[in-house]
């Protein structure tokens, strides 16, 4: 059974999901990927996806496929065709910058899908890079969480701007759906609701 | 003080049933422990030495007195009927099962409150001064806003997973007592040149392993951008600080590796977007949650009473309790009193059930039911009548409430250490009992007059060690309990950081280290001079020259 959950119009759904998800290849390099690697990457430039690994990534020849930023930016013209067809969405790791995807494709809304892949539920730059999306970038297509995605963030996911979640597959989506509606007045502004409390109700 | 409307309450009404079925998915074995950790820590649930420990918050230090019956009755039914007050204004229980937490929750609903955000990597309870809205020297009563701003804060889904706790302190006074150097966003609030409330912004201060007194970020800004420039900044921090390493996680970290400079720019880029968002302050909403602030209906009465003064000097022992515990009013005929939590030889900041009852009874019944929590630890009724003052002394004595010892030495700031703690590298508790029986003398303890001795258990500073004037931390040296001291740290405007003083001591030499440090002072000190000012006029080469006198003179002999 599927564990995507599709939020339209405020009514949740479990979802087939259309995408193909597109990993890179395990590097052979010692990658570090921790978290906090944005600050590095500024003062080092230093990388954390390999060419081999961006020449080595499997994208299926058909279909729809989910692309990692990396080899989005690198292969562009490869996928250029199937961007046209809406069969190209792009995923970034949390630490990965919008910058980056926004200066490969100027125009966000030619994506059908962008996914943030979030590898420890606890790492909440999730939220600030869905929130720019939808605030900064203006993108108003599918926005999907991918990777460790649990229940109990789902209502903040939900109101920094993501529309679909991939549930991680060992626990029950069903029953997640109930907290994406945790709370049903929440004070501040955010993306799903850009009013706080004090601008929506006279109270 | 703030009433809740039907928006605040159905918010903690939902979260007790979402935590209720979180901890019911925890039990049946759905939610890992690594799942369920931050779930409860984000309810102010830790997992302590003997049992769970429950932080429950107290907005800016504020109960009244149904709100502090309700604390002593969940005591009693909950835990050993007593619990503990913090250095950051809440209370905790030290002995709830971690069963029961979804009721506690449930019935500090039914009186306004919650364990939101208590702790966790999110941001915590706002902090004030615990005068805020009396003091003389107060230009902006920093209430409203700060209850403005812990709305805004209240599960703000972009910051519920930050890399590390974060902790937001505002003050409106001259003289600055919410200590807003030492937190992560520290707003001070002003007049400006066209007596528009206006704020002044610090950074990236924090005590813990690394102390760093924060930097300003913004000298003015309009208070309406209050939320949308905390959200800059929080932005910033989301997505930059880093989360590899937890001791390298807070924002204080990020603002030194990136430089004030090069964050406020970024910060200042993110602000140009988010100014003037819909989370930008209305006057309206200002004047609504203002309106829970206003003054109290106060009568009007004379700078002097009668009573009083008679009572002082009568009763030596009402007038030496007066003068720790009276504080300035702005209000003619009124003072703020302080109620010690700090009686010799008892836990600092601990009050039993039946204290925190009579405590509830002499709010309602001399302080228009309202008090405030002090960082200090003690409890303060804001708003009392100097001729109700002998009475109220009479009653809080007879609860172990009246030690008139508020701003001396014995007033230990204190951390639950390692008696309950399970990161602690020492224990506390018994350190601050034995300091306070070594100054058992009133007469004495009024001679050395200002002093504050503030105690952690471990370098994560619970205790606020680094900013005492005398400083004390647990450390570990081969499995056995040291305490090392500082000298010369300070909260307030002239903030600063304590200096160590040399090798650490044992648990039993820690009482007479006070008392030469204090003799030290008695014989050096000019006038009126309180120690922290001897302190920083002489340096620390005097006192440590008479600590390890002994100590040095062992060593030489044995050399010799
Ligand atoms: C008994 C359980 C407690 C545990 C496990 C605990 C844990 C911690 C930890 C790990 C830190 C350091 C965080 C960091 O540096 O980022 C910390 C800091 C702090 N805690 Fe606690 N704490 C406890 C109790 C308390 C109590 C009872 C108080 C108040 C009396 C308190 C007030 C504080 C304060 C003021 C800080 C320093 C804030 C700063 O770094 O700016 N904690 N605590
Ligand atoms: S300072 Fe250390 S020992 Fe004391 S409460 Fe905090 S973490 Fe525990």
């Amino acid at each position: 059974m599927s564990h995507l959950i599709s939020l339209q119009a405020g009514v949740a759904n479990i979802a087939e999901d259309a995408w193909q998800f597109v990993a890179l290849p395990p590097s052979q390099q010692e990658v570090r990927k921790q978290a906090g690697k944005v600050v590095l990457f500024k003062l080092t430039g230093e990388q954390t996806v390999t060419p081999e690994q961006i020449a080595g990534t499997l994208i299926p020849a058909n279909g729809k496929v989910l692309v990692p930023l990396t080899v989005f930016i690198a292969r562009k013209t490869e996928l250029q065709a199937r961007l046209d067809q809406q069969e190209v969405g792009v995923w970034l790791d949390t630490h990965e910058s919008l910058t980056d995807l926004n200066q490969a494709q100027a125009d966000l809304n030619a994506l059908p899908i962008i996914a943030v892949h979030v590898e420890r539920f606890a790492d909440g730059r999730i939220f600030s890079l869905g929130t720019l999306l939808r605030s900064r970038y203006g993108f108003k297509n599918e926005l999907r969480a991918v990777g460790d995605v649990l229940r109990d963030q789902l209502f903040f996911l939900k109101r920094s701007g993501f529309n679909s979640f991939a549930m991680r597959t060992d626990r029950s989506a069903t029953e997640a759906i109930a907290s994406l509606n945790d709370f049903s007045q929440p004070y501040q502004g955010a993306v799903d609701e850009a009013r706080p409390a004090f601008r929506r109700y006279n109270r | 003080m703030y009433k809740y409307d039907e928006i605040d309450q159905s918010l903690v009404d939902e979260r007790v049933a979402q935590y209720r079925d979180q901890t019911k998915r925890y039990l049946a074995g759905e939610l890992s422990d690594e799942e369920f950790r931050p779930l409860r820590l984000q309810n102010g649930l830790y997992i302590q030495r003997h049992a769970p420990m429950l932080r429950i918050a107290v907005p800016y230090g504020m109960l009244s007195s149904k709100q502090l019956h309700k604390l002593a009755d969940i005591a009693s039914q909950y835990d050993k009927a007593y619990g503990h007050f913090s250095t950051r204004q809440n209370m905790q229980l030290n002995w709830p099962l971690l069963e029961d937490v979804p009721d506690i929750l449930a019935e500090l609903a039914k009186v306004e409150m919650h364990a939101i955000q208590t702790s966790g990597n999110c941001i915590r309870n706002i902090t004030t001064d615990q005068f805020a809205g009396v003091a003389p020297d107060e230009v902006v009563d920093p209430r409203a806003m700060a209850e403005v701003m812990r709305q805004w804060s209240t599960f703000h889904p972009e910051f519920a997973l930050l890399p590390r706790k974060f902790k937001i302190a505002v003050s409106g006074t001259k003289q600055d007592r919410a200590i807003v150097q030492a937190h992560d966003i520290g707003m001070e609030f002003y007049l400006d040149a066209q007596q528009q409330l206006a704020i002044k912004v610090w950074v990236g201060g924090g005590l813990g392993r690394t102390p760093i007194l924060g930097t300003v970020i913004r000298e003015h800004l309009e208070w309406q951008h209050a939320l949308t420039y905390c959200e800059a900044i929080v932005r910033v921090y989301n997505l930059h600080g880093r989360r590899d390493n937890a001791y390298k996680a807070r924002i204080k970290i990020l603002v030194k590796a990136l430089g004030i400079d090069e964050f406020k720019r970024q910060v200042e880029d993110e602000w140009a977007h988010l100014k003037d968002a819909p989370n930008t302050i209305t006057e309206a909403e200002l004047a609504r949650v203002a309106q829970h602030f206003e003054p109290m209906p106060y009568e009007v009465l004379a700078q002097h009473d009668a009573s009083y003064d008679a009572a002082t000097a009568s009763n030596p022992a009402f007038a030496a309790w007066a003068k720790r515990s009276l504080h300035a009013h702005k209000i003619p005929g009124y003072r703020a009193v302080t109620l010690s939590l700090k009686t010799h030889g008892q836990a600092p900041g601990d009050a039993s059930s039946e204290q925190m009852h009579a405590v509830a009874d002499l709010a309602a019944q001399y302080s228009f039911g309202e008090l405030r929590v002090s960082h200090e630890q003690n409890l303060i009724l804001a708003d009392v009548k100097l001729s109700d003052a002998f009475a109220l002394w009479e009653k809080a004595r007879a609860q172990g409430l009246a030690s008139p010892n508020v701003g001396l030495l014995t007033d230990i700031i204190c951390c639950p250490g390692g008696d309950f703690c399970s990161l602690a590298n020492a224990k506390s508790i018994p350190i601050a009992q034995a300091i306070q029986m070594q100054f058992d003398n009133l007469d004495y303890l009024h001679d050395i007059g200002e002093l504050e001795l503030n105690i952690s258990g471990c370098m994560n500073a619970c205790g606020h060690h680094h900013i005492g004037h005398i400083g004390i931390l647990g450390i570990d040296k081969d499995g056995s309990e040291w305490y090392q001291v500082t000298l010369g740290g300070s909260q307030g405007n002239q903030a600063s950081l304590g200096t160590v003083i040399g090798p650490s001591f044992s648990a039993e030499e820690m009482p007479q280290v006070v008392e030469k440090l204090i003799s030290v002072y008695l014989s050096e000190r000019n006038g009126e001079e309180r120690f922290i000012d001897t302190v920083r006029r002489l340096g620390i080469a005097p006192f440590k020259a008479h600590v390890y006198a002994d100590k040095n003179a062992a060593k030489a002999e044995g050399i010799a």
